[in-house]
């Protein structure tokens, strides 16, 4: 007990649990409107092909630099998505096989640069090996300031848009009714998307980071059916497994900090799964079993 | 054999295997169920290293086809109570293989079982990793298990090529004739598990994936008939996986990378140029035809 008392006081665990937090409940609540969108796995795809983005970054620059590889990241990402949808409208290809493929190739892509690097460009690239998985514990100063500020950005700019996304995703055509750009919105979506995934493969890494995208909101579902409610307790559980995940990710040595945290956001899934107030399965049980008895 | 031969066998076995599996799931549209399993299958083969304490084959396909089945079993157990299916496969396959990435970081290093490994395959020690028959070698162990595998799913789709065939175009129909399309959809999720176990040695569990789905949609773009897809996804595998080895020896860089961008290289060159659905194709199908109107304009 002393030694987490320990481990909480110390100033650069502060900073990874507050951007940990941060990360979690910023992909949580946008993760709500990809849930609604029907696009989850647009996600998954985006966040594998930012692996070479990153690659392409440090191949060109030649140095160690965050900024630079999220550039790099989001760049590769935006067309990962463009891609799948050209795929599927100019060819018979369905959207599940374009996601596919696009996810694939450009992870292989992202590989055969990595090794490049590891084999042409010398040994300091033990730092992108990093963000296949994710690892919280080799993360500097900068890169955590910079998931908690990026973070807070998404977080605030969602919750002032928050009543034009609802309508925009809801009912495109009552919004363009109200004179609201639905393009626009889109696109800001798309771009608040990549975002939690650009900011967020330091920590959680390219393979997993749309778990946190994909399953805070799907457990959120199985509480309530009102959006606004809904988004916040998908960031809420979002922000529980980030610093749960990256909290025994730090004390257990050597534990990838990623796979932790989507653990952590999988149990809750589970437990809102069985037991959700509106339709968790125990729950569902009991109503059915009640009205059975009136 | 030499040494690059054996690699070259490994890498052609991979692309066959997986090729005419491949064809399969995307007709039946289920490429990321694919992708799915490719990466819960990990669970599986660290489950099975748990329970018996080696890395035998043999426990190793069958923890595999255990998760692969439970994977196609969850998803389609969330997606019938209610859960949109993109979104089902994205829960059940992140945390299965999360869980399966965590375990497998308890696993020591005296062990030849990491993530790195795990992720990526390392084909180029595949011959070293012999098969020791009567004190005698015969091969390696990988190329063993591939044309194991490789075998068992060629029978399969000759043995049920007509249930694949009714079930996937015409479900409806299927079940109305007495085929048993649950048993064909779950037989086909074993012929993923194996597959990608049996390859997991030497390109690694996610760029199976590669593998898995981009020659079939590859062959989709090239023909409209069953049979012919699913033998031109298998030679589409394997084109890849030599062209991929080419490139890798050349550059110098991960030969399993290599192989999944050679998939995407030929599915980008029939996207333009396949002669019956490519980009171009159509363009000049559709410039013809407005010719033809204009023509027809001007004589009448």
């Amino acid at each position: 007990m002393n030694s987490l008392i320990e481990f909480l006081s110390n100033p650069n665990t502060q900073w990874v649990l507050t951007g940990s937090i941060l990360l979690g409940f910023a992909s949580g609540l946008i993760g709500s409107f990809v849930l609604l969108k029907k696009q989850s796995l647009i996600g998954d795809a985006m966040a594998h092909a930012t692996l070479p983005g990153v690659c392409i970054a440090y191949i060109i620059s030649g140095v160690k630099s965050t900024p630079l590889f999220l550039t790099g990241a989001a760049l590769t990402g935006l067309l990962a998505t463009y891609f799948i949808q050209a795929i599927v409208k100019h060819s018979r290809i369905k959207t599940d096989a374009s996601i596919g493929v696009v996810l694939s190739v450009f992870f292989g892509i992202g590989i055969v640069l990595l090794t490049y690097i590891t084999k042409n460009m010398g040994g300091n690239q033990s730092g992108l090996d990093d963000f296949i998985f994710g690892q919280a514990a080799s993360m500097v100063r900068g890169d955590i300031q910079t998931i908690a500020v990026g973070s807070f950005l998404i977080i605030l700019f969602t919750s002032l848009f928050f009543k034009e996304f609802k309508i925009a995703v809801f009912d495109p055509n009552y919004a363009k009714g109200l004179g609201i750009p639905v393009g626009l919105i889109n696109s800001i979506l798309m771009a608040l998307v990549i975002g939690v995934v650009v900011v967020g493969i330091q920590m959680v890494g390219v393979v997993l980071i749309a778990a946190l995208l994909i399953t805070p909101p799907l457990a959120a579902r199985y509480w309530t059916d009102r959006l606004g409610l809904m988004s916040f307790i998908s960031g809420i559980i979002g922000a529980l497994s980030g610093v749960v995940g990256t909290t025994v990710s730090t004390i257990g040595e050597g534990l990838p900090t990623g796979p932790l945290i989507v653990l952590v956001t999988s149990a809750l899934f589970l437990l809102s799964l069985l037991f959700g107030k509106s339709k968790g399965l125990i729950t569902r049980f009991f109503i059915s079993k009640g009205v059975r008895h009136t | 054999m030499t040494y690059t031969a054996w690699i070259i066998l490994t890498g052609v076995l991979v692309g066959v295997t997986c090729g005419m599996t491949g064809a399969l799931l995307i007709l039946r549209r289920m490429a990321m169920i694919a992708d799915a399993i490719s990466h819960t299958v990990l669970l599986g083969i660290v489950g099975a290293f748990f329970v018996t304490q080696s890395l035998n084959g043999i426990p190793m396909l069958i923890g595999a086809a255990i998760v692969g089945m439970l994977t196609a079993f969850f998803v389609q157990l969330l997606d019938s109570s209610g859960v949109q299916s993109g979104a089902a496969i994205g829960v059940v396959f992140t945390s299965l293989f999360a869980l399966g990435v965590v375990l497998l970081s308890f696993i020591g290093d005296s062990v030849h079982l990491d993530v790195q490994h795990a992720l990526m395959g390392e084909i180029a020690f595949v011959p070293w990793d012999t098969l020791i028959l009567g004190g005698k070698e015969a091969g390696p162990v990988a190329v063993w298990m591939l044309s194991g595998v490789f075998l068992l799913n060629l029978a399969i789709i000759l043995i049920f090529y007509k249930e694949f065939k009714i079930s996937t175009f015409d479900p409806q129909m299927a079940i109305s004739i007495g085929v048993p399309v649950v048993f064909i959809h779950y037989l086909l999720m074993s012929m993923v598990s194996f597959s990608t176990v049996a390859s997991f040695d030497s390109v690694g569990a996610i760029l199976v994936v590669a593998m898995l789905i981009v020659p079939g949609a590859t062959a989709y773009l090239l023909t409209d008939r069953f049979g012919l897809m699913i033998i031109l996804s298998a030679v589409i595998g394997a084109v890849s996986a030599l062209l991929g080895y080419g490139f890798a020896v050349v550059m110098d860089v991960s030969i399993a990378g290599s192989m999944a961008t050679a998939t995407g290289f030929l599915f980008g060159l029939a996207f333009f140029f396949s002669p019956s659905h490519g980009l171009i194709a159509k363009w000049v199908r559709r410039k013809n035809m407005q010719k033809n109107l204009n023509e027809e304009a001007r004589v009448s």
